[in-house]
This record gives structure tokens, sequence and C-alpha cells, in this order.
């Protein structure tokens, strides 16, 4: 080795959890590509929750307005980083994908409630407006690629929920992470864990503070039959994997709607 | 107060048979295990008709059935289908009577309900979802939205034929074919409901009735040519149907059981707050998920309140449901009775105090009076778990912050109800609430039009409007 030759400094990838990059509480870590990277536990995915549970009101309180401002940040932000993501094996035409996908979910902040809600012209003398509203907290099982990370992150946020996601591909996602947490997304709104979903899953689909459970990213029939079964217990809106997914394709609203609850309020219209 | 004289309204208008089989493939038939169960008038416990328990065998032939007519009823140009829909609308209407009749002959519900509440909705939903079947591609689930295929059906016995209504309407608009399961202690007016789809020429297949109980339900939602399960019924049950699902990939809507906050605050009417009350939780013997089974009344003014809703209550009149002045009717079966009897006894057992007007109660049938719990807490057994009869337990609160955070103190989130004259309050209150349904100033009003379904535990997905279609729809 030349004299000469700088060392260079590796990046050690933790975990996602309120804002904060913190290693697993239980100090596993597993081998990807070279790297150590954090092997999130069960408590971590509790911590998680907690995180997303006290950002919830705050990110859904916020106006549509801004909302859309802050995840047009991450796309700026997601465009600055293309040398990075393109380093850990990321296409340039799927990051295009990706940045126009966040760019599109970003516009849909202040159009969704119009859209999905509106007046119900009922039979009565009655002012009634339908509105969505977010399910609350959302566990996520991440597809591998960024393009389908950000395919299951983005309709959840949008609509103001957030979400504890286990993402399989650990460099990916937790660069996405530094993509958030230097976006102007409130702490605790995306909380990224990595390692061996079948591990954490099920914890999170048994968690009575978790509101919904998208498990696009399961690749096992059997074990999602077991979450499923399991989200049952508390009644958590379950978004099925979707093995063929294709996530070049137009999404339609249908992976915000599915995150959404409709809020219909009566009253008396009269003198 | 003057007494009222009788003023029954007639049965004769129902020709009630003294023994119904299943509705398949467009005819009537028996089971094929051979099993019957009777239906009884809960305000007298008569027999009034035995009916077939439909077995594993004749669920099969009904899913069958439904699969065939699936190819030729979803290809039907969606103008087409509409019409159907528009004559099954119509041949309620003008049958509302003798089915108001029936209903509440079997389900124990006052004629004044049956005849101006179920009847005039269960049509409206036949009209409203009819006019959607051609304008599917507008309703913004995509530019072709298309039919699932099977729906299996399971509806319970409060509102036999409105929830009935529910189910069939939005599925047959969307080009699905049906069957349904009834509550085995209604089935009637859906077995009549099969007459209806007989005289509207309603090609056979596209609607099934199979009755029975618990475990036909069961097998219907597992069966594996069911695309999608449909339920309204207990969050117990519905809990145990989203596990029989999983994994199957079948689309499953839940709507589910509810404890009601009912907010009233010291700026609100008083007299029209204590009649949303009355309504939130008498109308239909408290027989709703989304009833306002919690009354939540600010401290200053709950002695007041307490006085005209007791006053209020005296007036009520319970008997006959048939008799057109009554306003509370039967308790739908022995069986709920004792669950209300239970819950009540224990409400008494932890400390809250028990009141009900003075009210004769007849001498047969499942009645209970109307009854409300002062001094509970929201660690009372009464204040959490569903009732589902005319029982109304009493809290208080001092601040809006209290009264939303007692009111989402549950794992149910059904309906809400707020009482106030401020109308930023009833938006901000409004805006906290985890409830799909909230009333402002009025309860317990329903419209095809307006979606309805709950947050939480009370299930998910949304029934009426154009919410209603996206259930249906691939």
């Amino acid at each position: 080795m030349p004299k000469s030759a700088r060392l260079a400094v590796r990046k050690t990838y933790k975990l996602y959890i309120g804002g904060a990059f913190p290693r697993s509480e239980s100090g596993r870590t597993f081998v990807v590509n070279g790297d150590n990277v954090a092997l999130a536990s069960r408590k971590d995915a509790r911590d998680a929750v907690v995180a997303a549970r006290a950002a919830q009101p705050k990110w859904a309180g916020a106006t549509a307005y801004n909302r859309g401002q802050v995840l047009y940040r991450v796309a700026e932000m997601l465009e600055a980083r293309r040398r990075e993501f393109t380093s850990l094996g990321v296409k340039a035409d799927e990051l295009d994908a990706v940045i126009d996908r966040w760019v599109w979910y970003a516009g849909w902040s202040d159009k969704i409630a119009q859209v999905t809600g509106g007046a119900n012209p009922v039979a009565g003398p009655f002012f009634n407006l339908s509105a969505p509203e977010p399910t609350g907290v959302v566990a996520v099982v991440a597809p591998a690629s960024l393009l389908g990370l950000v395919s299951v992150i983005a309709p959840a946020v949008v609509t103001g929920n957030t979400v504890v996601v286990l993402a399989p591909e650990p460099q990916i996602a937790i660069t996405l992470a530094e993509v958030l947490a230097t976006s102007d997304v409130p702490g605790g709104v995306v909380n990224i864990l990595t390692g061996k979903y079948a591990e954490t899953a099920p914890w999170l689909a048994a968690h009575a503070d978790v509101n919904a459970l998208d498990l696009t990213g399961v690749t096992s029939g059997e074990l999602a039959a077991e979450l499923e079964r399991t989200a049952a217990g508390t009644l958590k809106r379950v978004i099925r994997p979707r093995q063929d997914a294709d996530f070049t394709a137009d999404p339609g609203l249908r992976p915000m709607t599915a995150l959404l609850e409709t809020k219909t309020v009566w009253h008396p219209k009269g003198e | 107060m003057f007494e009222y004289a009788p003023a029954p309204e007639s049965r004769s208008v129902v020709d009630i048979a003294s023994s119904y089989g299943l509705f398949i493939d467009g005819s009537f038939s028996s089971s094929k295990e051979g099993g019957t169960f009777k239906t009884v008038n809960p305000a007298t416990a008569e027999v009034l008709a035995e009916v077939a328990a439909a077995g594993h065998e004749d669920v099969d032939r009904a899913v069958a059935a439904a699969r065939h007519a699936f190819g030729s009823w979803s290809a039907l140009p969606g103008s087409e289908r509409a019409k159907y829909l528009f004559r099954i609308a119509r041949i309620i209407q003008e049958r509302s009577r003798e089915l108001a009749v029936l209903e509440s002959l079997d389900n124990g519900k006052p004629i004044k309900e049956s005849r101006d509440v179920d009847l005039p909705l269960v049509a409206a939903h036949f009209f409203y979802y009819a006019g959607w079947a051609d304008k599917l591609a507008y309703a913004g689930f995509g530019p072709d939205p298309r039919p699932l295929g099977v729906a299996g059906q399971v509806i319970p016995w409060n509102f036999p034929l409105l929830m009935l209504a529910w189910k069939i309407a939005p599925a047959l608009a969307t080009g699905n074919t049906v069957v349904l399961k009834p509550a085995e202690t209604t089935p009637l007016s859906a077995l009549f409901f099969a007459d209806v789809c007989r005289q509207a020429e309603l090609p056979p297949g596209v609607v099934n009735i199979v009755t029975g109980a618990g475990d036909t339900g069961a097998y219907l939602v597992q069966h594996p040519d069911v695309d999608k399960v449909a339920f309204t019924g207990s969050t117990e049950v519905g809990r145990e149907i989203a596990r029989s699902v999983a994994g199957t990939g079948k689309r499953l809507t839940l709507e589910l059981g509810g404890k009601a906050a009912n907010i009233v605050f010291d700026d609100a009417p008083i007299d029209q707050a204590v009649d949303g009350i009355v309504n939130g939780i008498f109308f239909n013997q408290g027989h709703v998920c989304c009833a306002g089974s919690r009354l939540l009344v600010q401290e200053s003014i709950a002695e007041e309140l307490l006085f005209s809703l007791k006053r209020r209550m005296s007036t009520l009149r319970v008997g006959d449901p048939l008799d057109k002045n009554t306003d509370v009717g039967a308790i739908n079966s022995a069986a709920q009775l004792a669950r209300i009897t239970e819950l009540s006894e224990i409400g008494a057992s932890e400390g809250a105090e028990r009141w009900s007007p003075a009210c004769e109660l007849p001498d047969r049938g499942f009645w209970f009076a109307p009854t409300i719990f002062t001094g509970v807490t929201q660690a009372h057994r009464i204040a959490r778990e569903e009732i589902f009869g005319p029982v109304l337990s009493v809290l208080t609160f001092r601040t809006p912050a209290e009264a939303v955070e007692k009111a989402n103190n549950t794992p149910y989130g059904l309906s809400a109800g707020i009482w106030t004259e401020k109308g930023s309050r009833i938006l901000a209150i409004s805006s906290k609430l985890r409830a799909g349904v909230i009333w402002a100033n009025t309860f317990n009003k329903f419209d095809p039009t307006s979606p309805f379904g709950g947050y939480k535990e009370s299930g998910y997905g949304r029934e009426g409007g154009r919410h209603g279609l996206e259930a249906y729809l691939a």
C-alpha cells in the first residue's frame, strides 16, 4: 500500500428512531456487503412505535401546505444525494422514478381531502361532510428496492400518518433516513429499523398502539398470513403483500386511501 | 299525562308461511342436511315460522350459484344492472307496509321505526346504488373499476332489512353477486327480500340467501370461492373473521361494535339535547352499534340535564311493537336480554346508581325498561363494554379537553355526539374525536349518500355513499 493512500472513513449504518440514529439497544449487528449494520430488536421496534405515536398528532395537525413543502424538500435532498445512492447500486433510472414518485406524492398533501372527501347530499336538512383522516401509526414491512421503499413510505406520511418501517436493504434505507433527517421531516414521523423483519414484524403486528400494517414487502406467504392473523387481534388495517407489484406504474389512490379513515360529521341545517 | 288508546297496526298485510327454505339460484329449497330452526316474535315469544338451517353443502350450492351468475351479471352493462336495482327499490316501496310489519314482528322494533326509518332507508339505498351502476368510472377508483366476484355477507339482527340493503345494493351495483346470511333470530325479511328479487326478475344466483346460525356464517366467510367478505356484528366475531380470512387474499370489510360518547356542553340547548340523548340510546331499544351509550355531560349542567332526561324518559311508551304509539319495543332475544340484564347488574354492583322510569312491562316476550346509570366512571364495565340495549351510562366532565380524552378512551371508534351552540367548538371537538361518524346537535341519522363506518376496533371500511363502492371494486 503506497504511503500517500488515504484511508476512507467508513459510515456506520444505525437505526433511525425519533429523528436520531441510535444503535440497536440490543447491541446486535449483522454484516451486509461488508458493513456492520444494526440488527433491530423487539425493544427497538417498541421504541420506534413510541416515537411514531408521539409525532403523529402534530404531523397530522400540520397544514396540508406545510406537509407538502416538507415532502417536496425530501425530493430536493434525494436529487442532491443521487451519487450516494448510485454508489449503493441504485440505477439512474430508478433514482429518477424515486424522485419523481416522491414529488408526485408531495403534491397530494393538499388534494387528497378534496378528492376523497366532500359534502354528502343527504335527504334532510343537514349539513353533512366527509373528510379523510390519517389512520395513525403504520407499521410497514418495506420492499427491498429504494423505489419500493419510497412507494410505501410516501403515501403513508403524506396523508398524516407516521410510520415504523422495517427495511430489508439497510444501507439504502438508512441513507434515505439521512435524507429525511435533513429535510425538515419532524423526528418520529418516519422511523426505520434494519434487520430481520421476520423477527420484529410479529411484535409490530400485535402492538396495540399500531393502527395499520403494510405487508407490501413480505416475501413469505406463510409469514404474511401469520402477521395478518396477529393483526386481527387489534383489528388493524392490513395492506397485503404484493409480490408482483410494479412500482413504476401509476399507483393510483389506493396506497393513500388504505391508510385513511373517513370521518363524517352531521349537523342540522335550519333556522 | 293522558293515556293513549291502543293503536295497533294490522298484521293482516303480512302472510307468514309456516316454514321457509333457503333461497339459492333463484328458488327456495330445503336444507340438504334437513336442519331447521324457529324464529320467534320477541314481543310475545310466539313462533313465527320454521326456517331452514343451511349446512356446508347448502352454502357450497349457494356460492356455486353466485359464481355461475357472476359471469353474466358482471358482463351486463351497468345501465341494465341499474334497472334491476331500481325495480327492487320500487317493489320495496310498494311493499313497504308489509315489510315494516314483518320486520317489527320478527325483530321486536316499534312499527313507527320500521315504517318511518328502516323501510324508507332500505328503498333509498337501492335507489342510490342503482344510480351508481352505470357511473362507476366516475367514482374515483380508477377509470376501469372491476367487480371482485362472489361476496359472502353476514348481517346482524338489529336492522335486518336495512343491513341487507347496505350489503346487497352496492355489491350488485358494482357487478358482484352475493350470498347473504341473515341473523338467526331475524331471518324473515331477508327471505321476503328473496321474493322481491323474484318479482324484479333478477337473474337466478345473483342474490342467494342462506339462513342459519353462526356456523353457517363462519363456513360462508371461509369458503374458498368467496372473493369478498362483508360483516356487520360484534367486534368479537369480527376479530374471528379477520383471523379466518388471513392469508387468503379475500377482501374484507367489518362494521363492528361501538361505545359512542354523546357529549353535552354547558351551552347546549337542553331540550334538544335531551331528545338527542333519548334518540341516541333508546332508538331501536339501543340495539344500535353506533348508539350513544355513554353520555358525557359538563358538570355544571349535569343536574339540570338529568332532571330533564328522567322526565323525558318517563314519557317513553314501552310495549307492543305493532302499536303505533310505542317508542321502545321488545329486546330481540332471550340471549340478548340476558346479556343486558347481566351487564346492568354488574353496573349496579360496581357502584353506579341505576334508575328507570316507572313502566309496566308485558308479561310475555323479552323486555327491558329504559335504564340510566349515574355516577359512572371510566373503569366501570358498563362504560367500557358494549351493552347493545336501552342502557345509558352517564359520566361528567369539566373541560373540553377532558371530554375529548374520555370520549376517546375506548378501543371502539364508531360514532360520537356533540351538543353545543358554539360552531367553532363543534369543529374543534369533532376533529379531535377518533370516530367515523359524528353527529353534532343531532344523533342516529342515516342516509345512503353518507358514508358510515368506524375507526379502531369498530372495524374497517365504509358503507354508504361513494365510499361504500370501494369495498366491492378491484
